[in-house]
């Protein structure tokens, strides 16, 4: 974890989340709040017992549930040592403390940790009474915890967009996308079909089918924006079992629509050849990527092309 | 191929640092025409093309592209680098050519991702 105060833009990008929930957990939601402690008069011996029993390395020493002091394994040991099991944990224990606040957020325990070799930090209230114990076992199972309920609301919402349909009880449930697409707008062109690639692999459509109506609603789209004379509309009807696209604008019409839909036939300009547009192969493509295709075109009401996909078709 | 492999082999510069990189790339695929790609471009594949605009970026995304290359030595405007690192799209520049790439690549042991078309089953 870093110890740096201030995020730029830039390296604000490449936070973490886990550093992101360093921010954003509460020492006092992490804490061990059932705590054993000892009193100052406690002996070296009966803080032994202590340890066994719990199976702990070190706790607070508190009077009257104020804190004033911390005893470690560490400490016990200096007293064995010393030949000293007989006295009070009063005269080994730490009284220089460290403490941190149930308001503080983990990452100035983390700090802590980080600066010092102490392996628990006793947390107090105002009133310098004991409330908890960190350790950085518990701020690991709070990560964790956190992180774990992160992916479960996550799922849930994937869970909830991939069987929008099965939750929704009705004799046909469609779900519409509607597009205006503009004459000439390159800037944009592509962006509808991407769109519509992404709700289907949200709605739980699987990769092959969302590219390939990716792509027949692309070709579509860059027609609308090449050949029409004011742009026209994409309609994309998602339902359960099959996908209806179509694509529909007022004009000029197709001339020769046979001609039109021979690969590699192309009434594009050399300006529209140069965007990387015009190779003829549009229409081509989008037969090749739909199950079923029509296209009315006249001169008096514009250009309609129907496409439709099936879901449940073998190799869909 | 590994990625990083791919863009060493054809003296490549990645201008989208900060996006993901993904861990390999399927094989490769040449053009400039957008609906030559989306004709007949397998998924995974990187893409060397000599077109540099936005709809690059669009095309590639219909067509789950992992890599972007532009040749010729072809600078992406930031349109293309803004809507590649809002997609998440790695892109790369090279200042070889699309068939001096492609050779490289393919020597190297990188496989077509182009699927042969057939257009004409009645001929």
């Amino acid at each position: 974890m870093s110890d740096q105060a201030t995020v730029s833009d830039k390296n604000a990008g490449m936070i973490t989340r886990v550093e992101e929930l360093g921010y954003e957990l509460k020492i006092g939601q992490v804490m061990t709040t059932k705590v054993v402690t000892l009193s100052p008069e406690t002996t070296i011996l009966e803080a032994l017992d202590v340890f066994k029993q719990h199976r702990i390395s070190g706790t607070p020493v508190t009077v009257e549930g104020e804190l004033v002091g911390i005893i470690s394994t560490e400490d016990l040991i200096r007293a064995l040592r010393d030949g000293r099991i007989d006295r009070s944990v009063s005269t080994y224990m730490t009284k220089d403390l460290i403490t941190v606040k149930a308001t503080d957020y983990i990452v100035e325990a983390l700090k802590v940790f980080a600066k010092t070799k102490v392996g628990r930090l006793p947390v107090v209230n105002e009133n310098n009474k004991l409330i908890g114990l960190i350790t950085k076992g518990d701020i690991t199972n709070g990560l964790l915890t956190a992180l774990q309920r992160d992916y479960q609301a996550e799922e849930i919402i994937r869970y909830r967009a991939s069987h929008l349909f099965e939750d929704i009880e009705s004799d046909r449930t469609s779900l519409i996308l509607r597009y205006r697409i503009i004459k000439d707008d390159f800037v944009h062109g592509g962006a509808a079909s991407n769109n519509i690639k992404r709700a289907l692999l949200r709605l739980g459509a699987n990769r092959q089918i969302a590219r390939k109506c990716g792509i027949a609603v692309y070709e579509s789209e860059m027609n609308l924006i090449i050949h029409t004379n004011n742009g026209g509309f994409l309609r994309v009807e998602i339902e359960p079992h099959k996908i209806t696209i179509e694509a529909y604008d007022d004009g000029p019409g197709i001339d020769d629509v046979e001609k039109a839909l021979t690969p590699g036939y192309s009434t594009a300009t050399e300006e529209i050849r140069d965007k990387g547009f015009g190779a003829g192969m549009g229409l081509v493509n989008i037969r090749s990527c739909v199950d079923e295709m029509s296209l009315k075109s006249s001169k008096e009401s514009g250009t309609n092309l129907f496409m439709t996909m099936y879901l449940d078709k073998p190799g869909n | 191929m590994k990625f990083l492999d791919v863009i060493a082999i054809c003296e490549g510069t990645l201008v989208t640092p900060d996006v993901d990189q993904v861990p390999e790339i399927k094989g490769g695929f040449a053009g400039d025409l957008m609906s030559d790609v989306l004709a007949s471009i397998q998924s995974e594949a990187v893409l060397i093309t000599g077109l540099c605009n936005p709809q690059v970026v669009r095309t590639a995304l219909i067509a789950d592209v992992r890599l972007i290359i532009f040749a010729r030595g072809k600078k992406p405007g930031n349109d293309i680098l803004h809507l590649a690192k809002e997609e998440n799209l790695p892109v790369a520049t090279s200042h070889l050519g699309l068939y001096e790439i492609s050779g490289r690549l393919s020597q190297a042991g990188l496989p077509s991702c182009e699927v042969e078309l057939n257009l004409f089953p009645n001929d």
